[in-house]
């Protein structure tokens, strides 16, 4: 079979997604090494690189529309170019929370260090493994795979919840601590919302692979 | 809507060659279905089946049963002038006759002696023209030659004219293939308006135009049918693996 020149376009499209998508992962990770080592110049690295992931959904969104326009895709290479397109803005307000999770640290680094949020870590880190794993099942157009990362989603939530209540206790029991445990519920916060956009994604890869549309449905 | 045409184990022949295999397909009643398919898969066939348009070729044979409105098509007593003006045929090429505006539509429901009076002939007439969307722009000059008019009018003069004797099903064989994109869209706007009116088979080329202006689309490969689906589920997911690949362009 001869390559088509809509394939083509589609691949590109794939590897812009997938570049725009390591390097949101990325970001998340360093932040929150940003956050765990108090390192506020990695900090400000992340918020500045923030800039080119801005760009790269501006070259999707560009690419998206053209071969809409000029290709008519159908069927599966539709419901790529709609997936992709969808995809990824989702993944670029994951990578605003990465920065604004960098902007929480370097607030906390001028701050004197908390140490009972070490669920906080973990926390992110399944966020992380999630994202990873919902773009590799994007690539692999794995739906079983994306259903249960979504399903991954309520241990985040669990997770956010745990870590809401150990801080509001520790504003309460140690005031002096406030301001450091104010930011550290935002970080908790933005980690949640990165769970729920990871879904977001999940439920497009399922558009993508079998065609349904799961998003607010109870039963995935 | 109930079916306005129920075709089943439909196979045709042009002498030993099968040109159609085992075909069965339910047409629903005022809706537009599209056949499309690669050149010479039979959707051109198949859409001649329908009013019987094969009879003239020698040699064609036919097995299975064709039924509209519930009757066999290709029962012995069949009257065939009658199921041609209620199955109205819109051909690729427009081919208006070489008379007036006027006479063209007027054609039918004279030789079919349809009309009253001179009267109601014209007024018939322009019921066909305002149905076919061509009237503000030939009302004032009914009485010159169809040929006066551009390829985009001379397709809705030829749909007007299978308008005026007031058929219930209308099959186009690429109506719009030789037009410029804006009588293409008229003629497309117009079908969509004719379906409350009419059933609609059009036989295309244009995937985007099936994808436009059809309820369902059915898709024939090498003679036979292979999918038939709503349009919406047909151009975002099919079933079968071939319409995937040919909507998408995956054939050579």
């Amino acid at each position: 079979m001869e390559t088509r020149i809509i394939d083509r376009k589609l691949d590109i499209l794939r590897d812009k997604l997938l570049l725009l998508g390591g390097t949101t992962e990325k970001a998340l990770y360093l932040s929150m090494r940003s956050l765990t080592e108090r390192d506020s110049d990695l900090a400000r690295k992340v918020i500045k690189d923030d800039k080119v992931i801005n760009k790269m959904e501006v070259e999707i969104d560009q690419m998206s529309v053209e071969i809409l326009a000029l290709q008519q895709p159908a069927a599966h290479d539709l419901r790529f170019v709609i997936s992709v397109a969808k995809i990824t803005p989702v993944l670029e307000r994951i990578a605003d929370h990465a920065a604004n999770i960098a902007e929480a640290a370097i607030v906390l680094n001028n701050e004197p260090e908390i140490t009972q949020y070490s669920e906080l870590p973990k926390m992110a880190e399944v966020a992380g493994e999630m994202l990873q794993t919902a773009l590799d099942a994007f690539t692999s157009e794995d739906s079983e795979l994306s259903r249960s990362v979504i399903r991954r989603d309520r241990d985040i939530d669990d997770a956010y919840n745990r870590i809401f209540d150990k801080l509001i206790r520790l504003m309460i029991d140690n005031p002096p601590l406030t301001t450091g445990a104010a930011h550290l519920l935002f970080v908790a916060k933005h980690l949640e919302r990165i769970g729920d956009y990871v879904k977001d994604i999940c439920e497009l890869n399922v558009y993508l692979i079998e065609a349904a549309f799961i998003k607010h449905k109870k039963k995935i | 809507m109930g079916n306005k045409i129920t075709v089943k184990n439909l196979n045709f022949f042009y002498g030993k060659d099968q040109a159609l295999f085992d075909i069965s397909l339910k047409i629903p009643e005022r809706e537009v279905m599209a056949f499309v398919g690669p050149s010479g898969c039979g959707k051109s066939t198949f859409l001649r089946v329908l009013n019987r348009m094969n009879d003239t070729i020698p040699y064609a044979r036919i097995e299975g049963e064709v039924k509209i409105d519930g009757k066999d098509i290709y029962k012995a007593k069949t009257d065939v002038v009658a199921l041609r003006r209620k199955v109205g045929m819109v051909f690729q090429k427009s081919n208006p006759f070489p008379k007036s505006i006027f006479d063209n539509v007027a054609y039918g429901i004279r030789i079919n002696r349809m009309h009253s009076s001179k009267k109601d002939l014209a007024e018939r007439v322009e019921k066909a023209l305002k149905d076919a969307a061509l009237w503000e722009e030939v009302k004032d000059r009914l009485p010159t030659s169809a040929f006066g008019l551009s390829g985009g009018q001379q397709q809705r003069l030829c749909i007007a004219r299978a308008l005026a004797v007031q058929p219930e099903v209308i099959l186009m064989d690429e109506p719009a293939s030789a037009l410029d994109p804006i009588a293409t869209q008229k003629i497309e706007e117009l079908v969509v308006e004719l379906k409350k009116k009419y059933t609609i088979v059009i036989v295309t080329h244009n995937m985007q135009q099936a994808a436009r202006i059809s309820d369902r689309t059915a898709f024939f490969m090498l003679g036979k049918l292979i999918e038939v689906n709503p349009t919406e589920k047909m151009f975002t997911n099919p079933d079968d693996k071939l319409t995937e690949d040919y909507i998408t362009g995956r054939f050579g």
